[in-house]
């Protein structure tokens, strides 16, 4: 049976991880390979490694991290974050990324995601969504969730699912970093109208959120950040404790 | 890596087919962790000289056959006789034929290629993307001293049908081919390259059958 996916998401800044991460194991804990291989060795089923560098002449240095991440981890990996053309694309995929991750470019310019998918194949291109609630309705937001749209996150969704996307990455903005758990209805709202995979992001606190985003909001993957980098849940254990609750986990 | 002795990975050269198929640089990378340094190649005499020839691929079916056949590297695949591995695309094209833009393949296995639909009550999602296990696994060589855990990892939207050559299957919508073997052929749906401790053992295991 196709499993539920766990990913640890990696904030990288001038080719260092970023956002705190604390792990006594790790001579270096700002190198990205080295917790990387670490993640994917407790059983993270892929990785995502977001890009937060302000400069476009620091972007060789990620293509130089993706290369090294591609030769040392041995499962999949998305690479996102200021990605918005066709080479950028080509960069990182040569370089060995599974998957790119495109946001803000896609709603500036929502033909990018027709032409990635023709070139590259829809397998390969993640469209993130941050989405935030008001009157009772989501809307789409971009540039690290400081511009509102005039998109609303349902039919943006279903926009990207028709012109080629591979996945979506949905993060709540309402619940990023509250540790409340993910948002469940406007997951299981997205994920189970969509003909393509939905991975939940933002409010992840405890193993119990875990559970209820693949069951109750129906998400086919879960991401989070903090909570696997401060040690506050191990992968190793959300996976037995999934697996006891019956959703189905690659142990 | 200590894997294979360091005799048979010097002396050893593997080839991976060059194709207009994608991302083959993973591919190249997990057999560098094994101590192997492949060569990407169209050139025919390479192919044909190589103790081992890798076919990957992620793509589309029949612009992939229509290259190949430009080149002759259809002609070439098919009298190959030393171990030869087609990965994920590469097992698609080893069939007789795949659904995919109604292609011809190279006929390596008698089985088809089809799409998948999903089911008119379930939830299904194509492409099968993410994790997924090997089952009813058949005695081969590619199977000697497997880990424990049998997750793969997916990403297709084609599926080849069982046959009496499916080494293994998965389960998703319906049963299919995971993995393939006839003579000197070897093929596998799932990504090994990405598949961690067991795909990595799966590429071990090919690259140490002997050849004839």
């Amino acid at each position: 049976m196709l499993t539920k996916r766990i990913i640890p998401c990696l904030d990288i800044k001038d080719g260092r991880t970023v956002k705190g991460v604390n792990f006594v194991e790790l001579r270096d804990a700002g190198d990205p390979v080295a917790l990387a291989k670490l993640y994917s060795e407790q059983g993270a089923d892929e990785l995502v490694f977001l890009d937060i560098t302000a400069t476009v002449d620091k972007r060789k240095t990620l293509v130089d991290l993706v290369t090294q991440v591609a030769k040392e981890v041995r499962i999949p990996f998305t690479v996102g974050g200021g990605i918005g053309s066709i080479a950028d694309v080509y960069a990182l995929l040569a370089a060995g990324a599974d998957k790119i991750s495109i946001n803000s470019a896609a709603v500036a310019r929502p033909e990018l995601v027709d032409a990635l998918a023709r070139e590259f194949g829809s397998q390969c291109i993640v469209v993130a969504i941050d989405s935030r609630q008001r009157d009772r309705k989501d809307w789409v937001h971009t540039h690290g969730g400081r511009k509102v749209t005039t998109l609303q996150t349902n039919a943006w969704a279903k926009e990207l699912a028709d012109r080629g996307a591979g996945e979506i990455l949905l993060t709540s903005m309402d619940h990023d970093g509250t540790k409340e758990g993910f948002a469940l209805d406007l997951t299981a709202a997205i994920s189970s109208t969509l003909p393509i995979p939905v991975i939940a992001s933002g409010g992840a606190g405890g193993m119990l959120h875990f559970k209820d985003v693949f069951t109750l909001g129906k998400a086919d993957a879960a991401l989070a950040a903090s909570i696997f980098h401060f040690k506050e849940i191990g992968i190793l254990e959300l996976k037995m404790y999934l697996e006891k609750e019956g959703v189905v986990v690659r142990n | 890596m200590e894997v294979l002795g360091s005799t048979l990975k010097l002396s050893m050269k593997v080839v991976l087919i060059k194709y207009n198929a994608g991302n083959v640089q993973s591919v190249l990378y997990a057999l560098a962790r094994l101590g192997v340094e492949a060569e990407l190649t169209d050139e025919i005499e390479k192919i044909r000289s190589a103790d081992r020839v890798i076919f990957p691929g992620q793509g589309e079916a029949s612009s992939a056959m229509s290259y190949l056949k430009e080149r002759r590297l259809d002609q070439v695949i098919q009298e190959i006789k030393q171990p030869f591995l087609g990965v994920c695309l590469g097992l698609q094209l080893l069939c007789t034929h795949s659904e995919e833009n109604d292609t011809d393949c190279l006929g390596i296995f008698p089985i088809k290629v089809k799409r998948f639909i999903p089911s008119a009550y379930s939830q299904e999602k194509v492409p099968h993307v993410g994790w997924n296990s090997l089952e009813n696994l058949v005695k081969n060589p590619l199977f000697k001293d497997l880990p424990e855990s049998k997750f793969m990892y997916y990403v297709h939207s084609y599926y080849a049908e069982l046959g009496e050559h499916t080494l293994a299957t998965t389960s998703y919508i319906h049963d299919f081919t995971a993995l393939l073997h006839r003579d000197n052929y070897w093929a596998i749906q799932a990504h090994p390259e990405k598949s961690g401790a067991l795909g990595e053992k799966l590429l071990e295991n090919f690259l140490a059958i002997p050849s004839n």
